[in-house]
């Protein structure tokens, strides 16, 4: 599974990431986390508010933080 | 109802009296009115804005009229969240979309004015009517500044070569039961009290003690029609000013009762929301220093207009 974290380095997009990492560890699954800073690439993904979650090359989620509880329900999904 | 409670506590069980009553007064009522102004708001805002996210906006905006476009970007920016660290995807993203530069700005400068903090702010310092007509005049701008650098011709001060997409982008509304927009509105609120109620605590106070001893000749003296200038001066302080908007604007209130004239407080509340210099310096990565300086000349004489002429009329 690889999850990428777009954002170009705003507060939140950094929150996001760290969030992301606890769900991977809580959700007890093999997960590859990235963080994605590339603006082409994010625009690639059609994502015009960050920070973005993407799972699998699926958009998520755009322009808010998930709570780690709801990152572990997207992973399990 | 709860002016005459605070007042009744303040001066018959705390027993205070004189100047000293009525700065703790004010200070109390205040407090206590704009934060619980600012969880209303913030959560009506935050819960309609469930459904519409800035994709949906993009795709809405795709392929539409100038006129439309226009008017559409600047009611989009008062429903639709901002923060300017999201203002390089945005942008871009709008260009992707093949959304006219022009329009990308209306909806840039709409967007950070009328934020739900500044909204709950001013309706809980200064009534309805200044809300609306601070919202009302923000959109003429937002309409009016976009429609200005759309006409200069600004695609060649684009720094990055977008490649714009071709497919129609599908303009889909957020699907989430009712409990689930309830419980995601509630957590931005909490977040963004949690963020902002010291700024309102320490602008209150300050307000508060102006309120009590600074004279009013005073203030009327520098910021009232004493000083023709009071206009220009507001709105240059306002820009560097814009994380905190909440702490800023009781202080305006305090000024504006003590003679500082209306038009004077809304040029400089609306450069604190709209012209913001950390959103200035992000952009400078991706347009060049002429359109922002363009951008920013173009919202300030706007702002500026407005504020002498509501001095004028008001």
């Amino acid at each position: 599974m690889k999850i990428e974290v777009l954002g170009t380095g705003c507060p939140k997009c950094i929150t996001l990431e760290r969030v992301v990492k606890e769900a991977v560890a809580k959700s007890g699954k093999f997960a590859q986390v990235e963080k994605v800073d590339d603006i082409m690439k994010i625009m690639e993904y059609q994502v015009v508010s960050t920070p973005g979650l993407v799972i699998n090359g699926k958009v998520v989620s755009t322009g808010k933080v998930l709570s780690v509880n709801e990152v572990v329900a997207l992973i399990n999904e | 109802m709860w002016y005459e409670y605070s007042k009744e506590f303040i001066y018959n069980i705390v027993e205070l009296d004189g100047k000293l009553a009525d700065a703790t007064h004010f200070f109390i009522y205040d407090t206590i009115k704009i934060w619980f102004l600012l969880i209303t708001i913030i959560f009506i805002v935050s819960f309609l804005r469930t459904w519409v996210n800035t994709e949906y906006v993009r795709a809405h905006l795709q392929g539409k009229s100038s006129l439309y476009g226009h008017v559409g970007a600047s009611l989009f920016g008062i429903i639709t969240p901002f923060c300017s660290c999201s203002a390089i995807p945005l942008f871009l993203g709008f260009i992707q979309a093949r959304i006219p530069v022009g329009v990308t700005f209306s909806y840039l400068i709409s967007a950070p004015m009328n934020n739900e903090i500044a909204i709950a702010m001013l309706f809980g310092l200064f009534g309805f009517k200044v809300t609306a007509i601070y919202i009302g005049f923000g959109l003429l701008v937002a309409i009016l500044g976009g429609y200005f650098i759309g006409k200069m011709g600004m695609e060649k001060e684009i720094l990055m070569d977008i490649k714009p997409i071709d497919t129609d982008l599908e303009a889909s509304l957020t699907k989430l039961s009712i409990k689930e927009r309830s419980k995601e509105a509630w957590d931005y609120t909490y977040d963004i009290f949690k963020k902002i109620y010291l700024y309102v605590l320490v602008g209150v106070g300050v307000g508060a003690w102006i309120h009590g001893y600074i004279p009013t000749d005073f203030i009327a003296r520098y910021t009232g029609e004493g000083n023709p200038f009071a206009v220009i001066i507001a709105v240059l302080m306002g820009i560097p000013m814009y994380s905190n908007a909440a702490g800023v604007m009781p202080l305006v209130e305090v000024l504006t009762s003590k003679g500082m004239l209306l038009g004077t407080a809304l040029s400089f509340m609306m450069a604190v929301t709209a012209l913001s210099l950390p959103e200035a310096l992000i952009l400078k990565k991706i347009i060049s220093l002429k359109l922002i300086g363009i951008f920013f000349t173009i919202v300030g004489s706007g702002i500026i207009a407005i504020g002498y002429l509501f001095n004028l009329i008001l």
